[in-house]
């Protein structure tokens, strides 16, 4: 029985999911940090999803012919955060305390509308991993049943 | 007259199994639901029960050595199917959520049903046992 690898999957989908929710966070936090120079300037940040395959995680097994469920892979993991390569906002305020001589300050690179679908998104993703692990919850404890009266 | 569980059981724990296995496979396929390049994945479920239909009836392969290969019903990378996509996105990737959450569900359902059969071959073993 392999209803312990759903938990894994599931929780790992979980942790993905919270971790684009926690970038969004962030994104939407630093939306207006405004900032003297394009190199010191609030970048939107994004996660980066890959599959786990059973493979990577027991590279010896397969040679042996070890036959466990792989194939039905892992789950997913979050290979990194990358920074957007937008072009930064670039807005006239000189009487802003962070201007510089021409009176201009940089805003993050950061799409508020596009960060909120993002939220939403994974905030269901989230909900949908729960959702797995509820059943494969009252799977298991199904199980623990078999043979009662 | 000998009782073994194999025959006892019948294909019901095969099916049990199987269903496990697909659960395994959707709850994957959800978990990657927002990796770009994942490509959906799921069992032919009869042609599962066919193998362990054709092992249970003495016709499967014997295994006389540890490192020969599982040719039973285990889920082996050859079960595994990809999905025909309706509709795949721009990244590349072909889990529709909706869809799968569906099967999954379905999945579970199924296996109730192969849990309340099996539960019952073991109500009747016990009764049998007890002569009551």
């Amino acid at each position: 029985m392999s209803l312990g690898n759903i938990f894994d999957i599931a929780g790992s989908g979980m942790t993905a999911q919270s971790l684009r929710l926690n970038t969004t966070a962030s994104n939407i936090a630093n939306a207006e940090t405004a900032s003297s120079s394009t190199d010191t300037t609030y970048r939107a940040r994004k996660p980066v999803f890959s599959a786990i395959q059973q493979s990577m995680l027991n590279p010896g097994q397969q040679a042996f012919g070890v036959q466990g469920s792989e194939g039905a892979g892992a789950g997913v993991r979050v290979e990194g955060i990358v920074e957007s390569e937008a072009e930064l906002q670039m807005r006239y305020e000189p009487n802003h305390p962070a201007a510089n001589e021409d009176g201009y300050v940089f805003y993050p690179n950061v799409n508020v509308v596009e960060e909120m679908a993002d939220m939403m998104s994974s905030s269901r993703s989230f909900q949908m991993n729960v959702d797995i692990m509820n059943t494969a919850k009252s799977m298991m404890q199904r199980i623990l049943t078999l043979g009662q009266q | 007259m000998a009782i073994t569980f194999d025959k006892a059981l019948g294909i019901h724990q095969h099916a049990l199994e199987a269903r496990v296995k697909r659960a395994e496979v959707l709850a994957n396929n959800l978990a990657n639901a927002d990796t770009p390049g994942f490509k959906a994945r799921d069992m032919d479920f009869q042609a599962m029960m066919q193998k362990a239909q054709d092992s249970m009836s003495g016709f499967g392969m014997e295994k006389t050595h540890s490192g020969h290969m599982d040719t039973s019903a285990g889920a082996g990378d050859s079960d595994l199917l990809y999905r025909v996509p309706n509709q795949p996105s721009v990244d590349g990737n072909t889990v529709d959520s909706q869809a799968e959450q569906t099967r999954f569900m379905r999945n579970a359902m199924d296996y109730q049903a192969s849990f309340q059969f099996l539960n019952s071959k073991f109500t009747g073993l016990t009764k049998a046992l007890k002569g009551e």
